[in-house]
């Protein structure tokens, strides 16, 4: 009896099975797909990611006309307000400087003469190991952990400052004004800040969510910079990166900056370049 | 011993100017009336959540929404009450909609005495020329 037993134990345990099986399989198909909102992807990008910005100095001339067009299309995205020579309420996301300035711990010594004074794109670099998100007493600025993107939350800054005087860039400014009255065109697609909370690049995250590039590459029509995963080995990021030689600033402060600089020169584009990177560098790399 | 009426008009009187401004305002001042909240000019009928819900704790969805957008990056919010997805924004989703902040959002709050800080960063959509 024990054989019949335990044989009719063996059918009921099977059925349940294929039954539970069965029933979950059957609620999976009744749930449907989960309701998505237009323009907006379920999942643009997904996790484990670690974007990075490549500048590409050879392709930024001495002329202003890109840069200025780079600071332009972003500030006005993200409503950086501009109060023009007033440098003390001076808001920035993006701005230029000299080459040896941007790169002063390089300490370039008799310095090739077409950086010499080149202005040079500067942002916040969304370092991998960045000092301002440690000394927020709020955590109003964290470091996104599936794509490293420093982040701000401007309902949650008190305006201490304290990351102003972590980050090593300069990179974080302070609204001592209401920002309002000093912008150019608002719209309702970013918001503005107020008086007494710090901004910065947040590398349009935004942006991203909907499945566009930053608003600074978009600016930039023949790949002068260029946005992705560091993470994935076939990005156009990991392709310049490993094809060209790229700097970083203040690297030796262990904050593991995230914004590279292509500094070869010109020629050496034109003569040396691998067929293959310029013919590359035509596709967009959708971040 | 005689000042008894003096006290007791003193009282009445005392009484009576206290409460001036009860009776100042039950007689002259029109009944308040709850502002009432105008359908979408858009012709939606259907909101991210019941109306009474959102009439009741909008302030704690959009705090929600808050916590969602800017500190887990998810943007998409799926109704309880009808299943749609709707993607989690003040600015496009609420005033999608409500397209007059004045009327949707200031005539209550003012009622209320409530003044949320949300427009001193957030624009309203025709603020934008």
């Amino acid at each position: 009896m024990t054989d019949t037993s335990r044989r009719g134990f063996l059918k009921i345990a099977g059925l349940s099975l294929a039954g539970a099986a069965g029933g979950s399989a059957l609620l999976g198909a009744g749930g449907g797909p989960e309701p998505v909102v237009e323009g907006l992807p379920a999942d643009p990008a997904g996790a484990g990611r670690r974007l990075a910005m490549v500048v590409d100095l050879r392709r930024f001339g001495h002329d202003d006309e890109l840069i200025e067009r780079c600071i332009r299309a972003c500030h006005q995205a993200h409503h950086v307000p501009d109060f023009g020579d007033d440098r003390k309420n001076e808001v920035k996301w993006m701005w230029a400087e000299d080459f040896e300035s941007a790169f002063s711990s390089a300490e370039f010594a008799y310095l090739r003469s077409d950086l010499e004074g080149k202005p040079t794109l500067l942002l916040c670099n969304h370092c991998d190991n960045p000092p301002c998100t440690r000394v927020c007493p709020t955590k109003a600025t964290w470091r996104r952990d599936d794509d490293g993107i420093v982040m701000m939350d401007w309902h949650r800054c008190i305006g201490c400052r304290y990351c102003i005087v972590a980050c090593p860039y300069g990179s974080r400014s302070f609204n001592w004004a209401d920002p309002r009255p000093h912008l150019a065109a608002p719209h309702a697609d970013f918001p503005t800040r107020m008086r007494g909370v710090v901004e910065k690049c947040t590398f349009c995250e935004e942006r991203l969510a909907r499945g566009l590039e930053p608003a600074c590459v978009e600016a930039c029509a023949n790949d002068e910079i260029v946005f992705g995963d560091l993470n994935d080995p076939g990005s156009k990021v990991r392709r310049l990166l490993a094809e060209h030689l790229a700097i970083r600033r203040k690297p030796g402060l262990g904050t593991r900056p995230e914004v590279y600089y292509i500094v070869e020169d010109p020629q050496t584009l034109i003569e040396a370049a691998p067929a293959a990177v310029v013919t590359g560098a035509a596709e967009t790399d959708h971040a | 011993m005689h000042d008894g009426a003096k006290i007791a008009g003193g009282l009445v009187l005392f009484a009576a100017v206290m409460t001036s401004p009860f009776w100042y305002n039950a007689l002259t001042a029109a009944p308040s009336a709850v502002p009432a909240v105008d359908p979408p000019p858009n012709g939606s009928k259907e909101c991210v959540e019941a109306r009474s819900y959102m009439r009741a704790n909008h302030m704690d969805l959009l705090n929600e929404w808050r916590e969602a957008v800017v500190r887990e990056g998810e943007r998409s919010y799926v109704s309880t009450t009808n299943g749609r997805a709707f993607e989690m924004s003040l600015s496009r989703t609420c005033l999608d909609c409500h397209a007059n902040k004045a009327e949707f959002c200031d005539r209550c709050h003012t009622f209320m005495a409530v003044a949320p800080d949300c427009w001193s960063c957030h624009v309203e959509p025709k603020e934008a020329p």
